[in-house]
């Protein structure tokens, strides 16, 4: 558990000293702002609805960006070998790099609060939803990083962990808008399947115990995933 | 006896169906500090990256301070300090936060991580570099940094692949020598191709050659098997054609020769020839005089040992000198 948590601080701090973590949240909030306060006051309503959409669109790319390198450079690189030939198991190493992860997924998250608050000084804002949208988010988010985690497992090159992520985070996102050519019976799997099916319901303010917990087993199965393809070199 | 920190019992590792380890057993007791030496792709580092748990064996199996490679890894990664042949460092830290996180990494708490750094940056010379970021380094420093990161938890045994190679001739010597004092408390294995580290820094030597050991024994035993000593004189060249026969054939009737070759001067104008005495005997005078008789300008001659270069080139290509010089 320490040494998960040293991973962790040693990979979060890695993220400020490049300068990329500042380009990709850079880009997310300018996109955002973009965005967001174009149709806002055509609206004209005191409402964040539409923000939670937004985001999670433009977290496809965003996250793959935060965990591209998270194991492919050390690959490449070859400090793994260091990592590895330390007293710490695998899982603690996938772990620890997905915390870290996800603690820049919170930091861009936080910064995002500024809306619901400048929001909230033009009108009459519900924090209800407000706090289950930022819950779904942070759900959806950890899923997509946690699959950005295992692409980067996969591969020692940085730029195919990015595609190979952003592809299947893509796909997981865009198949609940083809379930009208989808046959009846497959259709309410397909659904259930994607993301947003699940985020749409937490955006909306409704919390069930079913939508965190699909989050949840990507989550786990996607870094159980990793954990194995870490593991696989030791495969004789 | 108890104190064999590293046993391995016929390692093998296959590639992709290519075989890059065959067979590999070996012992190495406490305090010794092993060399493990061979040409590039001979095996070397694929038995380190076995050893240190990094991948694992086709076919064996091996124990590290007690611990199964295989069955406890934790075990005997915690035992060891392990420098790659890479040398990669993460590069965006600080030489001192980098530290830091191995040493915490290791196991190391509290107050004890920074004592630990401290004492391994005295002892590895980082002191001036401490506040630098390890993409500044320059090659020499950055292989310090390998070595302290292997040190830093005191580990019983110590693997390095190649700690000394791309480095310039001081910085070399400086490395050799650091780990030098630092198997004299600990069990080391290291692998060159430099055979003069081996010469100076171990006390054993084993030599693999395409995935085998050809060879276990003390960098001395080494050169006895090579033996004699050789003499190498050089003339001038004059002026007919069949000089060069001449003269090999001359040199060839002292007595006490055994064998007599042709080999590169490094000019034009002038002839070398490798001779090897039936003993040990000194050719020198004999070859002098031979030269005054026969009036050849001598140009050079001298007298070597055979070093550990050319036991190496033996073990490790397969051909003897006899077949060597016959071709």
């Amino acid at each position: 558990m320490q040494r998960t948590l040293t991973i962790a601080k040693r990979e979060f701090r890695g993220y400020f000293n490049s300068p990329a973590a500042y380009i990709v949240v850079c880009l997310f909030l300018t996109l955002m702002g973009f965005f967001f306060w174009n149709p806002f006051f055509l609206i004209n309503r005191a409402s964040v609805r539409g923000m939670y959409d937004l985001m999670s669109v433009l977290l496809l790319p965003t996250a793959p960006a935060l965990t591209m390198g998270l194991l492919a450079e050390e690959k490449r690189t070859g400090t793994i070998e260091i990592l590895l030939t330390m007293p710490v198991r695998d899982s603690e190493v996938v772990i620890g790099k997905y915390l870290a992860a996800l603690g820049l997924l919170a930091v861009l998250l936080a910064c995002t609060l500024a809306y619901p608050l400048s929001v909230s000084t033009l009108g009459n804002l519900d924090w209800g939803p407000v706090l289950t949208g930022y819950l779904a988010l942070l759900l959806e988010g950890g899923a997509m990083l946690a699959v950005g985690v295992l692409a980067s497992s996969w591969t020692d090159n940085q730029l195919i962990a990015f595609f190979t992520s952003g592809i299947i985070c893509f796909a997981f996102w865009i198949i609940s808008r083809f379930l009208p050519f989808i046959p009846q019976g497959a259709a309410s799997v397909v659904e259930w399947l994607s993301f947003d099916y699940h985020f749409q319901d937490m955006a909306r303010g409704v919390i069930d115990t079913r939508d965190a917990f699909y989050f949840l087993s990507i989550i786990g199965f996607s870094l159980a995933l990793a954990f194995r393809s870490l593991e696989s070199r030791r495969w004789s | 006896m108890n104190d064999v920190m590293i046993e391995a019992d016929g390692l093998s590792k296959r590639y992709d169906g290519v075989l890059a380890l065959d067979k590999v057993s070996m012992q190495v007791r406490q305090g010794e500090v092993l060399g493990f030496l061979g040409p590039n792709g001979a095996g070397k580092s694929t038995t380190m990256k076995i050893l240190t748990c990094f991948t694992s064996p086709t076919e064996g199996s091996a124990k590290v301070n007690g611990c199964d490679i295989v069955t406890d890894s934790l075990g005997v990664r915690s035992a060891i300090g392990y420098l790659p042949e890479s040398t990669a460092l993460y590069h965006d830290m600080l030489v001192l936060e980098y530290l830091e996180f191995v040493a915490e990494m290791r196991g190391i708490v509290g107050e004890d991580v920074r004592k630990r750094v401290k004492v391994v940056v005295e002892e590895t010379g980082l002191g001036d570099v401490i506040s630098k970021e390890v993409r500044t380094l320059s090659k020499g420093y950055k292989q310090r940094v390998g070595l302290a990161q292997a040190l830093v938890h005191e580990p019983p045994i110590l693997i390095l692949d190649e700690p000394m190679s791309g480095l310039d001739p001081n910085q070399a010597v400086e490395i050799r020598d650091l780990i030098k004092d630092i198997g004299r408390q600990r069990t080391v294995i290291l692998s060159t191709h430099n055979l003069a580290e081996v010469q100076v820094a171990c006390n054993r030597v084993l030599i693999i050659s395409k995935g085998r050991i050809v060879a276990d024994d003390t960098p001395d035993g080494l050169r006895d098997r090579a033996g004699k000593s050789r003499c190498v004189v050089t003339v001038q060249k004059q002026g007919s054609e069949g000089f060069a026969k001449q003269c090999e054939a001359a040199f060839a009737g002292i007595a006490g020769v055994d064998r007599v070759r042709a080999i590169d001067s490094g000019s034009e104008a002038e002839l070398s020839f490798e001779i090897l005495p039936k003993g040990d005997d000194d050719l020198r005078p004999a070859a002098f005089k031979l030269a005054v008789d026969k009036s050849y300008t001598l140009v050079g001659l001298r007298r070597e040992g055979q070093n550990l270069e050319q036991v190496f080139r033996e073990l490790t290509t397969g051909e003897g000198a006899t077949e060597g010089a016959a071709s």
